[in-house]
């Protein structure tokens, strides 16, 4: 393991010039990825997590879009570089799945030349012998009876096989970085725990780093090691596993834990609930981006507050004004008793 | 297969109900043929979409329908309110019969049973303004005049957590869970006795689906509504319903009261359910034993026989591929069908 992180970004913004103004999509995300870790990144809906791990691969390189900061890939800087160059990265350094494989996947070709095809544009190899790989990386997916199933069109697959496929896709070069937006959100519950297990078993024997993106909390408590919360454009809270979920610091990050319905807990009277919509990327809350439905506003967050370390333990940050111990008084009570206590099994 | 009744495994929906039933299903069947020929039309199979389903919801109750994509989940909720017409068995609302009513018949019906979509974007017509939306069926149903539709919109928008001044707006003017309380003011409006929510908060973000739940939980209070909730895993009903159902193929294979069915769960198809779905937790999740089932469902054209579940099942045994388990009462109204039911203490 070396000490210099595999892939780091510093203060990227990626906002786009509509007709109504600029989106401010991206709004300074830094963040680090270690060879092998897993970093969950969760945020809903315009949050803008989808958008800044596209900038990473350049699939947001559009002519309204301005995008500026640093993303450096095992030393290169991927911004800089031209489109050509970043397609050498794109799928050999780093791989991308998507949350739908079906409009992924071309519906008129075969699984196995779709398979072939993304397999040549990055390595020389013959026609026989991609195939022979085609067929160990759909083996290597849990694909049974691989060989045959190459000559079958995507639509012969079921939704799982289909996102199996995909992942065979993006291992075809052994990627040191596996970039997963919501992979598991179009699966039934059953297939998502198969593609999940999946995921954490070729991370394993690959030695691969995952960025996995999710609205999903349940799904980053089984597989992250590190989190970070996204709101708005920023993070606005990170830290590790444990820290998000047993001392978490930000009133948004309380209020997602809150809301959740757990299936290994009774009945609660009334979920706990965020108040309001989330807010305009063109025109956000001055100061901090949350405030106007956070139920602890006070006189200090129309200042906008830094991503800064304001707990105790190393490696937690987050961006709320509220004095740490001010914060252990107020959770509990606004996210009731739902993921924030240490539950033992026996209590 | 027919959905013939003679030598069903399935008890009638009186008796899976409690004291109060405002719905009672009996023995429902809805196959779509499989159709094969150029010039003339063969049928040659059925997509066994519901099969033999029995089951009654209670005044007042939520029940929780769950089941992954392709159990039936959908078409048994079309078929309840005659938006499908079933193949055989029986629909009783309010101790009427329902199934095979004819369009006009079925119109008063439409009032008392009122369903909200999964897809807050696609259920709305965009072309139409709030107002309309959710005043048109009131009109239609004679349930207010025209010129009175206005306030009744008004306070409809306000009861659903809406500003009531945005009724003259179009649809694209607000958020997926703002339509969502469109389409539940729209329901609300014909004064529906019971609501079918198709996975009403699937399509929503989640701090936005507990605003959803929570405004149907305390509509259900004020107005005594009866809700059937229809939902593709156990965590989102997890806080709505007080009875469960569990689908898999077209069948019911688990259905009790909702504690009963969250912590002793008997069919290991529903223990399976429950332990796919993740605990946002980490320590608890690392604690738990995970089932996780091999392979996919199989096509509801070509069920395997007997029980469906055993080709994935991790107890099957040989009886299981060859006798069709029946639905019995494990006690306490708790209902499973299975050869091997999991350890009742």
């Amino acid at each position: 393991m070396s000490s210099a992180p595999l892939l780091e970004i510093e203060d990227l913004k990626v906002h786009f010039t509509t007709d109504e103004g600029v989106v401010k999509a991206v709004d300074g995300l830094s963040l680090e990825v270690r060879e092998g870790e897993m970093l969950g990144i969760v945020g809903e809906s315009g949050s803008g997590k989808s958008v800044a791990n596209m900038t990473i691969l350049g699939l947001t390189r559009a002519s309204n879009a301005d995008i500026t900061g640093r993303i450096t890939f095992e030393g290169e800087d991927l911004l800089e570089m031209d489109d050509e160059t970043l397609q050498r990265i794109r799928g050999n350094g780093i791989s991308m799945i998507f949350q739908d494989p079906l409009s992924a996947l071309h519906p008129f070709f075969k699984i196995g030349s779709q398979l072939v095809e993304a397999i040549q544009i990055h390595q020389d190899l013959d026609d026989g012998a991609a195939r022979a790989h085609a067929i160990d990386l759909l083996e290597r997916v849990g694909i049974p009876d691989a060989e045959r199933r190459m000559g079958e069109y995507p639509h012969e697959f079921s939704g799982g096989m289909r996102q199996r496929v995909m992942i065979a896709m993006a291992l075809t070069n052994d990627p040191k970085l596996l970039i997963a937006d919501e992979p598991t959100t179009a699966l039934d519950v059953t297939t998502q725990a198969q593609i999940l297990r999946l995921i954490e078993r070729l991370r394993k024997e690959l030695g691969m780093a995952v960025i996995m993106i999710t609205h999903d909390l349940g799904v980053i408590a089984e597989v992250a090691d590190r989190v970070m919360v996204m709101y708005a454009g920023e993070v606005v809270e990170a830290g590790t596993l444990d820290q998000i979920f047993y001392d978490p610091q930000h009133p948004y990050t309380w209020g997602l834990l809150g809301s959740l319905t757990r299936v290994d807990q009774p009945r609660l009277a009334r979920l706990a609930q965020i108040a309001g919509q989330p807010p305009s990327l063109i025109n956000p809350p001055s100061g901090c981006h949350f405030r106007n439905r956070c139920p602890h506003e006070f006189a200090k967050c129309t200042e906008h507050p830094r991503l800064e370390q304001r707990a105790e333990g190393g490696g937690h940050s987050d961006r709320c004004w509220l004095p740490p111990d001010r914060k252990q008084e107020l959770r509990v009570v606004s996210t009731g008793e739902i993921g924030l206590e240490a539950k033992e099994p026996a209590a | 297969m027919s959905g013939t009744t003679e030598a069903s495994t399935v008890p009638s929906g009186e008796e899976i109900a409690g004291e109060d039933p405002i719905l009672v299903v009996d023995h429902l069947v809805k196959h779509f043929p499989i159709k094969a020929g150029i010039l003339i039309d063969r049928q040659i199979g059925a997509v066994q979409a519901v099969d033999d389903v029995s089951f009654a919801v209670n005044r007042g109750e939520t029940l929780g329908l769950v089941g992954e994509s392709g159990c039936g989940k959908s078409t048994l909720a079309r078929s309840i309110l005659q938006l499908i017409e079933p193949t055989s068995g029986s629909v009783r609302f309010e101790g009427r019969e329902i199934a095979g009513l004819g369009r006009r018949q079925s119109r008063e019906l439409r009032a008392d049973m009122q369903m909200v979509f999964q897809d807050p974007y696609a259920s709305l017509n965009p072309r139409k303004r709030i107002a309309q939306i959710v005043g048109d069926p009131m009109v239609m149903h004679g349930i207010v005049k025209r010129d009175e539709a206005k306030g009744v919109v008004q306070d409809l928008l306000e009861t659903v957590g809406l500003n009531p001044e945005h009724y003259n707006r179009f649809p694209h003017e607000f958020s997926g869970g703002q339509r969502q309380r469109i389409g539940i003011a729209r329901a609300l409006g014909l004064r529906p006795k019971l609501i079918i929510a198709d996975e009403p908060v699937s399509a929503l973000d989640v701090s936005i689906q507990a605003q959803i739940i929570n405004l149907l939980e305390d509509l259900q209070d004020e107005y005594r509504l009866t809700f059937i909730f229809v939902a593709h895993d156990l965590s989102v009903v997890r806080h709505v319903a007080d009875r469960i159902a569990v689908m898999y193929l077209g069948k019911i294979v688990e259905i009790g009261p909702a504690e009963a069915v969250y912590n002793t769960p008997i069919h290991p198809y529903t223990h399976a359910l429950l332990s796919a779905v993740p605990i946002p937790d980490p320590r608890a999740n690392a604690a738990r034993k995970q089932v996780v089932l091999e392979g996919d469902v199989p096509s509801p054209a070509n069920p395997p026989p007997a029980c469906r579940f055993h080709t994935r099942c991790p107890r099957a045994t040989e009886i299981c591929s060859q006798e069709e388990p029946p639905l019995i009462d494990h006690g306490n109204d708790h209902y499973a069908a299975c050869h091997h039911p999991l350890d009742r203490d």
